[in-house]
């Protein structure tokens, strides 16, 4: 087994992220040889074409063209706990998106319910407030959505609509501040620079509270992985919002409008709700559930050095590892099991980069007898929350996070 | 096999440090000009395909319609009428049917 980056205690960040970039490029080869991947999604159909068609981007598993829709390929989740920039997912709403933009005209609006309305150049944001950086995974709301049953209409991702970056920028607490907020704010809104084709079609917008804007944590980012985004993953400039699902985590962010009333915009009101329920799960055709935006994540683990199907030999140990991020918080633990969930064996973490962002863990598997098995993994949070036995379901196919298993076959 | 315990006491230290850290010099942004890629990708020949081609591509590529689970007829009516009322596809009336009747026919449940 080669060493891995996140497990060498003397790696430093820019030497592993320098690593992860390479991972990235490495791949480029073997992957234009194979055009096609299969999803396992129930029912199917799981064909996807792997795509290399789109500026400043590796190879990507194609779920829409246009708006994009692209996934990453899970074996790139075993090389770090860094997504490489080139093979981040990516997921647009509206097809008008800017394809040309000139940095030094780009400005940032901050308006609204404040006491001095602001048009931020970029090297204002840049060299005009303190500069922060976090590891934060962004994860769709639909990630997985593939794998509901019954299934449900939407992107049919597997599990690759997710991403882990080390994310710089300003805080958003420093740009509200300098606008100055009127007592009274109750939310602020954001709006990038998407728009839809139909012109009276509701433009994406976002809002958080206004205690939660000004947490200190939300971001306004202009690099990820140490680099300016790719233009797909919102350049310049995308909000930040740790532990929360990416749909508030506006892309090409150019307008923050504090607001003195609830947000009431189709995207924040309509679009994105959750059931307000455990793990945001209803039974297929309930109704009359009582909804709410969706909000923070909820913790997750994968394998990620065996694919489902592989073979290893009985009786003999081998490395088990994956991937874990607790959703609005830390990991706690990871743990696995062969026997459907009896019992369970503690993994070991890997380096901890950051609570927001991926965690690596690791450990060695016996399987004491030929036969097939379920490698079940399940990841508890550091607030206590733990992965759940049993899938959730909800109208939308948001905030899967149902025990993994992967099928592997001992000879 | 491990070689060592010491990434513990790496997360300990980690868990000392302030959650957000100060960054290094900004880095100098350069600006973007680049073109995406379009599909001319149709749906498949049959009945309704030219209310659904002449409708519905103006918004979004064929690629993610295609790769839905098989969905009855009532979920195909749903997502139809959610494409016109919340995002204002501008779908004349009498084409609507013929829309659900080609997913139905090409994407439709058992």
């Amino acid at each position: 087994m080669a060493d891995h980056g996140v497990f060498d205690r003397m790696i430093t960040r820019r030497r592993l992220l320098a690593t992860t970039a390479a991972a990235g490029a490495a791949l480029l080869r073997p992957a234009w040889a194979q055009e096609m991947v299969h999803l396992p999604l129930p029912g199917g159909p799981g064909a996807r074409q792997i795509t290399t068609a789109f500026p400043q981007k590796g190879p990507m598993i194609l779920q829409r063209t246009r708006p994009p829709l692209l996934e990453t390929p899970f074996e790139v989740f075993d090389r770090g706990v860094f997504t490489p920039n080139d093979q981040f997912y990516v997921r647009w709403h509206w097809a008008l998106i800017p394809t040309d933009i000139d940095t030094a005209k780009f400005t940032l609006t901050v308006r609204g319910h404040v006491n001095q309305a602001l048009s931020l150049s970029l090297n204002d944001i840049l060299r005009g407030l303190p500069s922060v950086e976090l590891p934060a995974v962004n994860q769709c709301s639909g990630n997985s959505r593939g794998f509901f049953q019954p299934r449900v209409p939407g992107g049919e991702w597997a599990n690759g609509a997710m991403g882990n970056a080390l994310w710089t920028g300003v805080r958003l607490k420093d740009v509200l501040d300098k606008a100055g907020v009127k007592p009274g704010a109750v939310q602020v809104r954001f709006k990038g620079l998407e728009e839809p084709v139909v012109a009276d079609a509701p433009p994406f917008m976002k809002s958080l509270d206004i205690d939660h804007a000004r947490d200190g944590e939300v971001m306004i980012a202009y690099a990820m992985n140490g680099e300016q985004l790719p233009l797909v993953n919102g350049f310049p400039l995308r909000l930040v919002v740790p532990g929360w699902y990416a749909t508030y985590w506006v892309k090409m962010l150019n307008d923050i409008e504090v607001l003195d009333q609830p947000d009431v915009n189709y995207w924040t009101k309509v679009a994105y709700t959750i059931p307000d329920t455990p793990f945001a799960s209803i039974k297929p055709g309930e109704m009359d559930v009582k909804m709410i935006p969706i909000n923070r994540m909820v913790p997750r683990s994968f394998v990620t050095n065996i694919a489902p199907g592989s073979k290893v030999n009985a009786a003999s140990p081998v490395t088990l590892r994956g991937i874990a991020f607790g959703g609005d918080c830390g990991v706690a633990r990871v743990d696995f099991s062969i026997d459907r969930g009896q019992s369970w064996h503690q993994t070991q973490l890997g380096r901890d980069e950051g609570k927001y962002g991926f965690r690596q863990w690791q450990s060695l598997l016996t399987l004491p007898r030929p036969g097939e098995y379920n490698i079940l993994v399940r990841c508890t949070n550091s607030s206590g929350v733990m992965q759940p036995d049993t899938a959730n379901w909800n109208p939308a196919g948001f905030m899967r996070n149902v025990i993994e298993s992967t099928g592997i076959v001992a000879a | 096999m491990f070689r060592n315990l010491l990434p513990i006491v790496v997360v300990l230290a980690v868990a000392t440090m302030p959650l957000v850290a100060r960054a290094a010099t900004p880095l100098q942004l350069q600006s973007v000009k680049i073109d995406l890629p379009d599909s001319d990708k149709m749906f498949p020949a049959g009945p309704g395909s030219d209310a659904i081609n002449n409708n519905c591509l103006a918004c979004h590529s064929a690629g993610m319609v295609l790769n839905q689970p098989a969905l009855s007829k009532q979920a195909w009516t749903v997502e139809v009428n959610k494409m016109i009322k919340n995002y204002r596809a501008p779908i004349a009336p009498e084409d609507v049917g013929a829309i659900v009747d080609y997913l139905t026919a090409l994407k439709g449940a058992k």
